[in-house]
């Protein structure tokens, strides 16, 4: 997993609320078997149309996208199923935060788990970002904290979440650790 | 005295490994972990790429489902909607093969949809926590276990320890009483609960089902409830077993037989929420005030009775939802033109569900504007259809009756639904383009489903019904 300890990037918004994981990444691109290559189907109904040609005014098809790191959701953001292509799409396309005011659970863990940032802020900042697409936002991992335009204010991570970002390191390792107490575990229970 | 515990706090204790900690979360230990093609190609290349093993390969079942198409083989050979997807299978197969793992293979009495088959094998049992790479897990809930979906790199966590790392959920209990009216269904029942709870009114909680109402649901009812859990934002559904529950196991393929059987349901009967256990969020629902119940937008939370009409759009989301549906406030959903009926999927694709939707089609004709299908959700749900010739209703009524699977739930093996076309499906999402790209889908039950198949519109199912009698 790579390593974030400070982010300094511009957003792109999609700002509608419930934005389920059938449009980050429709159900026909989860026929393969790698983990990595869904940047183009990222968003592939809003961002292309029936004959593959781009939608000009989708937000991820703007000359702004290609240089922006933080994707800015609306409320909800990835609903629906476990797929963990979605995160993989949004990462693949180049982003390393997703923001929300509320993100669902799947999702969030997920993102964690495979590099890309889940970041959730409170209304007021959350309102700001929807209104001023393109924002500078700078996060610091390490504190916990975002700034964008007249906001400041810290995020909750999971205090492991955390430890994997600043170091760059994934949970499995952790996990594998614990092989003792899983073989405790096992042998208590018959 | 211990103080009181939720059925939910119960299962969690027994299965915590290792407690969680501010820097680190809980490790829990998984008693059945369910994976099917989609969500484990990566995590077994993650054990290869490590050098890692499966722990414990006897709790991994696996069953192919999402991607297999629901026609019949031709020339031997199956028709799959691309080689990439006849590649993902075969992975499975050789991942299973390699790793010793059982699949339910197409030559397999029990193959199915993974959240249809686990119970039908009596794997999923009261109790347990079981995960698949799959959010519509919370199914299993139905029969007393913690079960809920994770990603595909928790499958790889799961298959390397047979441990998860989890921080506990918050729980919420949504009690619901009274007697539902005629003609409404499980399938009614969870709508609304979405509907009164919102998409994300569950979002960090796992719920707990009580009341009259849910205890006498049986167990497919119950499976229909759990099921649609995610869709309210929840990370699991849950409902304490009772002798339905029991009953429903009893004789099962991986139940324990004979006396151990019931040790097995002395120790279930202790899984019920304590008196006085308490819960972080209460919500009481009267089951008086359901009706049949059916989706008009974009996500499962913008439902409306079926013979209501479309409500004004709360906000631009909405609005933009009802643009993408081209239906328009105010307006009445009976009446309103359906091009395919799709009747399946892990929410509503068991036996019972099938009775209900051929109790509309016997004798009458899908409108010749209609496309039906039907998908059996296993092997064992097919045959039970066709001893009874349910299939047969089905196909002379004009309806396809297909090879079970996922089918058009999520259309990635083919079956899809044309762009601009509207469905009206049993399945448990209506997302944009859900169901093939550009179309739209009403969420119902199996029996609105049909019964708008015959009217080629949406239809009041009780009406249909009262006719046939």
């Amino acid at each position: 997993m790579q390593k974030i300890t400070h982010l300094a990037a511009t957003t792109v918004v999609i700002p509608q609320d419930n934005v389920d994981t059938d449009q980050i990444i429709p159900g026909r691109f989860l026929t393969t078997t790698s983990s990595e290559g869904f940047g183009d189907a990222l968003f592939r109904d809003w961002r292309f149309d029936e004959n593959d040609q781009p939608r000009p005014d989708f937000v991820l098809n703007q000359p702004a996208a290609s240089s922006a790191g933080i994707l800015v959701g609306g409320r909800n953001f990835g609903c629906g199923s476990s797929r963990e292509h979605a995160p993989w799409a949004i990462r693949d396309f180049g982003f390393k935060a997703v923001i929300s005011s509320k993100l669902a659970d799947i999702f969030s863990s997920n993102a964690q788990k495979c590099g890309l940032l889940p970041v959730v802020v409170s209304e007021e900042l959350h309102r700001w970002l929807l209104d001023n697409p393109g924002a500078e936002v700078k996060i610091d991992v390490e504190q916990r904290h975002i700034e964008a335009g007249p906001h400041a204010e810290t995020f909750p991570l999971d205090g492991f979440a955390q430890h994997c970002f600043l170091n760059g390191v994934d949970a499995l390792g952790f996990l594998l650790e614990q092989d003792a107490a899983i073989n405790r575990f096992e042998s208590q229970r018959g | 005295m211990a103080s009181p515990q939720s059925l939910f706090e119960k299962i969690w204790a027994a299965h915590e490994v290792v407690g969680e900690t501010p820097t680190t979360p809980g490790v829990l230990y998984i008693d059945l972990h369910l994976t099917h093609e989609v969500t484990s190609p990566q995590a077994f290349a993650m054990l290869r790429e490590r050098g890692l093993k499966v722990r414990r390969p006897d709790l991994t079942l696996a069953t192919i489902d999402h991607s297999t198409p629901t026609l019949p083989a031709r020339d031997g050979r199956r028709p799959y909607v691309t080689e990439q997807a006849r590649t993902q299978v075969a992975t499975l197969r050789e991942n299973c093969r390699d790793f010793g793992i059982t699949l339910h293979d197409w030559d397999s009495a029990y193959r199915g949809i993974v959240h249809v088959i686990g119970p039908e094998l009596g794997a999923t049992s009261p109790g347990k926590t079981i995960v698949c790479g799959d959010s519509h897990t919370s199914t299993h809930g139905a029969f007393g276990a913690l079960a809920f979906g994770i990603g595909a790199t928790e499958v790889g966590h799961v298959l390397a320890t047979q441990c998860v790392l989890q921080r506990k959920p918050k729980s919420m209990r949504i009690t619901i009483d009274g007697e539902l009216g005629a003609g409404v269904t499980a399938k009614d029942l969870i709508l609304h609960i979405i509907g009164t709870i919102g998409v994300s009114g569950g979002t960090g909680h796992v719920i707990e089902y009580a009341g009259s109402t849910i205890e006498s649901l049986d167990m497919e009812q119950r499976m229909t409830v759990c099921n649609m859990s995610i869709e309210a934002g929840a990370r699991a559904g849950m409902i304490a077993p009772d002798q339905k529950t029991f009953d429903y196991l009893r004789g099962r393929p991986l139940s324990p037989e004979g006396e151990a059987f019931d040790a097995a349901v002395e120790r279930w009967r202790e899984l019920r929420s304590d008196e006085g256990a308490s819960f972080d969020r209460e919500v009481r629902i009267n089951a008086a005030d359901i009706a049949p119940t059916i989706t008009y937008g974009t996500h499962p939370g913008m439902v409306v009775p079926i013979t209501e009409s479309i409500p004004a759009p709360a906000d631009a989301s909405e609005e933009k939802a009802l643009e993408y549906m081209g239906l328009d406030a105010g307006q009445s959903m009976i009446g309103t033109k359906v091009n395919v009926v799709f009747v399946g999927s892990c929410t509503n694709s068991r036996i019972s569900d099938l009775r209900a939707a051929a109790e509309q089609l016997r004798g009458r004709k899908v409108h010749p504007d209609v496309t039906m299908l039907v998908v059996p959700g296993s092997e064992q749900v097919y045959r039970a259809a066709e001893e009874e010739g349910l299939h047969q209703v089905f196909i002379d009524a004009g309806a396809q009756w297909r090879l079970p699977g996922c089918s058009m739930c999520l259309s990635m093996n083919g079956d899809i639904v044309p762009e601009g076309a509207l469905a009206i499906s049993t399945s448990n999402r209506n997302f944009e383009g859900r169901q093939g790209p550009g179309s739209r889908t009403l969420l119902a039950s199996p029996a609105a489903a049909a019964a708008a198949a015959v009217a080629g519109c949406v239809a009041d199912p009780r009406v249909n019904t009262s006719e046939a009698a």
